[in-house]
């Protein structure tokens, strides 16, 4: 974290970081007086802890579905390659669709955490300018969703469940994109996770944007993270269509009801997994180890059931979405 | 998702004449509707309404509509200047349509089948939570059935004002390909002018068979947020039928006068008919005599173009 807010976040709507960081940064500079001096300043320390606190519970607890929406896009959020690291005893990355490429947006891999293996499918953001560029800032082109595809399909084979972690502003809108067919190998990827004989976890971690997210987002158990967002277009292409100005964009994420507790009450994801005080990005390993916790619990739940149930099941969750009036 | 940029486009100018979209010629309408709404100068395939489509593609009166009860809930309360309970009830009105999507069974050439057609005149066509559900009825009903089904695609993509409700039918509607792909039964697409966003990249690009018609607009993003993203021009043809056809993504471009015909030869490949049986051309009809009245004199007389924008509808 930086000490200071970046002018550019603060305008992008995340304003209402700006007290919480000016405490963080009073505490540091406190902390520093206090072992640099050798004073005795334990009591205001607390005391500015506790505000913080309360502060950040107050904060987060009000904050508007735009708010949240940066939130999910934070840069020191958790990302797929974060889990990787934190959360894995041992992964190895498998590359490659076998028709076009690697497409870097998306990471697929086997691995293993507390004994238990599984398939890992995520989308990449990366980190650094050059890893974000790299990978498209996680959006992914058709050879990503065939890549995924095609290793759990690998899954599948060595009877391995699959976790798929999201986090993606959306598919990528371009012209390959579109001549090696985005939209076919979105509609397959969907198709056939309905058909994977193994149990099938997926967790929205950030951004849920759109098919691109939904391409990987086909589970028995699905869950989001609390400050995630999973939505049917982003809230700035909807304002411009909409509102016909992407300046609407509060306005526009305020009218999808993209937050978690609005899918949970809508009975499109199975759960919120509660983030720390403060968001994923003020402690990446205590929302690390609750996801883990999360995934973990699932794959044994799902493990007991017979394939042609789980099946059956993962059918009827998605058929029972949106129910029109006299159905 | 981006049907609001079509659905300017669909009100048609009253009057006698047409200007068409694509090649600028004035058509007379009475003429440009005996023909399905195709440019009888460049070829240029209009998008058509879903009754017609129906009428256009089952056999006279064997078309039987089903889940006509289904209603939209507005879940959300979405809000954009119009309450979306407010819009519907508008578009109900004026189109005398409860949804953007007609489904039932019906006989091709004497195969029976089940028919689903999307009404681009309801929201551009947009799938929200009715759409789906019918869709995946349609599915259901046929692999129940043993009919295949055959579904034809118009629509701008995901309907916004239903939020991830409507993201979600790209699911249900894939589910119940998967489960009708189990039982071994057969789909086809059939994609019309436009096709695009949570449509293609569903149930549209998922089924068994993809057929599209000349010179439609097909592709998951929209040329304008492609355009935008990569700030560059985009290619001459890009996205339409022809362009999908080269790239290996559908199986066959039908002009709209032979979709009939081929729909009922691939309808036989699917269900064990003999499809030379099913194939028999219609006989050319004597060309109807129609009284053209004269070109409107107003300032909206096109100066004859000497060479058109695009042509279309070249593949037989």
């Amino acid at each position: 974290m930086t000490d200071t807010a970046p002018r550019s976040l603060v305008q992008d709507g995340l304003a209402f970081e700006r007290p919480l960081r000016e405490l963080e940064l009073k505490i540091k500079e406190l902390r520093n007086l206090a072992t640099g001096t050798h004073l005795e300043l334990s009591d205001e320390i607390h005391a500015l802890e506790d505000r913080l606190r309360k502060q950040t519970v107050e904060v987060y607890a009000q904050l508007s579905p735009w708010e949240r929406v940066h939130v999910a896009r934070h840069a020191d959020r958790p990302l797929t390659s974060d889990y990787v690291q934190m959360m894995l005893d041992d992964f190895v990355e498998l590359h490659g669709d076998r028709v076009f490429g690697d497409d870097r947006a998306i990471l697929t891999g086997l691995a293993t955490m507390q004994g238990q293996r599984f398939l890992l499918v995520g989308h990449r953001k990366g980190k650094t300018v050059k890893d974000r560029l790299a990978c498209n800032f996680g959006c992914a082109h058709p050879e990503g969703y065939r890549k995924a595809l095609q290793k759990m399909r690998l899954a599948e084979k060595l009877k391995l469940p699959i976790v798929t972690f999201i986090n993606t502003p959306g598919a990528y809108p371009g012209i390959g994109a579109e001549e090696r067919g985005q939209a076919s190998a979105i509609a397959k990827s969907i198709l056939e996770m309905f058909d994977l004989k193994v149990p099938v976890v997926c967790i929205v971690i950030g951004e849920g944007g759109s098919g691109g997210a939904l391409g990987i987002g086909i589970g028995d158990r699905v869950g989001m993270l609390e400050n995630s967002y999973y939505s049917v277009i982003s809230p700035e292409g909807c304002a411009a269509i909409l509102w016909k100005s992407g300046e609407k964009a509060p306005e526009a994420a305020d009218a999808l009801k993209l937050t978690s507790k609005d899918l949970l009450r809508f009975g499109l994801v199975d759960k919120v997994i509660e983030e720390p005080v403060g968001g994923a990005h003020r402690d990446q390993r205590a929302t690390v180890d609750r996801v883990k916790a999360q995934v973990l619990e699932w794959l044994a739940e799902l493990s007991t059931l017979p394939t042609a149930t789980l099946l059956e099941q993962r059918y009827e969750k998605f058929r029972r979405m949106g129910m029109p009036l006299g159905s | 998702m981006a049907w609001t940029r079509f659905a300017k486009k669909k009100d048609m100018p009253g009057g006698l004449w047409i200007k068409c979209e694509s090649c600028g010629a004035m058509l007379f309408r009475k003429e440009f509707e005996q023909k399905n709404r195709v440019c009888g100068t460049c070829g240029y395939h209009f998008t058509l309404p879903g009754r017609e489509r129906i009428a256009l593609t089952a056999d006279h009166g064997t078309f039987v509509e089903m889940w006509t009860d289904l209603q939209p809930v507005d879940r959300l309360c979405f809000n954009d200047k119009v309450l979306y309970s407010e819009k519907l009830k508008a578009t109900q009105a004026k189109t005398g349509e409860t949804e953007a999507m007609i489904a039932g069974t019906a006989n091709i050439k004497g195969i029976p089948c089940v028919l689903g057609v999307m009404n681009f005149a309801f929201l551009g066509g947009s799938m929200g939570m009715v759409v789906g559900e019918k869709i995946a009825r349609c599915i259901e009903h046929a692999t129940e059935k043993g009919l295949p089904v055959v579904l034809f695609a118009c629509s701008g993509g995901a309907r916004m004002h239903e939020g991830a409700i409507s993201l979600m039918q790209m699911a249900k509607t894939c589910g119940a390909l998967a489960m009708q792909n189990r039982k071994g039964g057969i789909s086809i697409s059939v994609m019309t002018h436009p096709t695009t966003g949570g449509v293609t990249a569903s149930f549209a690009s998922a089924c068994d068979l993809l057929i599209a018609e000349p010179g439609a607009l097909i592709g998951f993003a929209g040329p304008r947020v492609i355009a935008t993203t990569i700030k560059k021009e985009l290619p001459k043809g890009f996205q339409r039928a022809e362009f999908l056809l080269e790239k290996g993504q559908i199986d066959r471009i039908v002009p709209r006068s032979q979709m009939k015909d081929e729909l009922a030869r691939l309808l036989a490949y699917a269900t064990g008919r003999d499809p030379v049986a099913a194939y028999k051309p219609q006989a050319v009809a004597a060309e109807p005599v129609i009284e053209v009245p004269p070109l409107p004199l107003s300032e909206e007389e096109p100066e004859p173009k000497s060479k058109p924008k695009r042509k279309k509808g070249k593949q037989g």
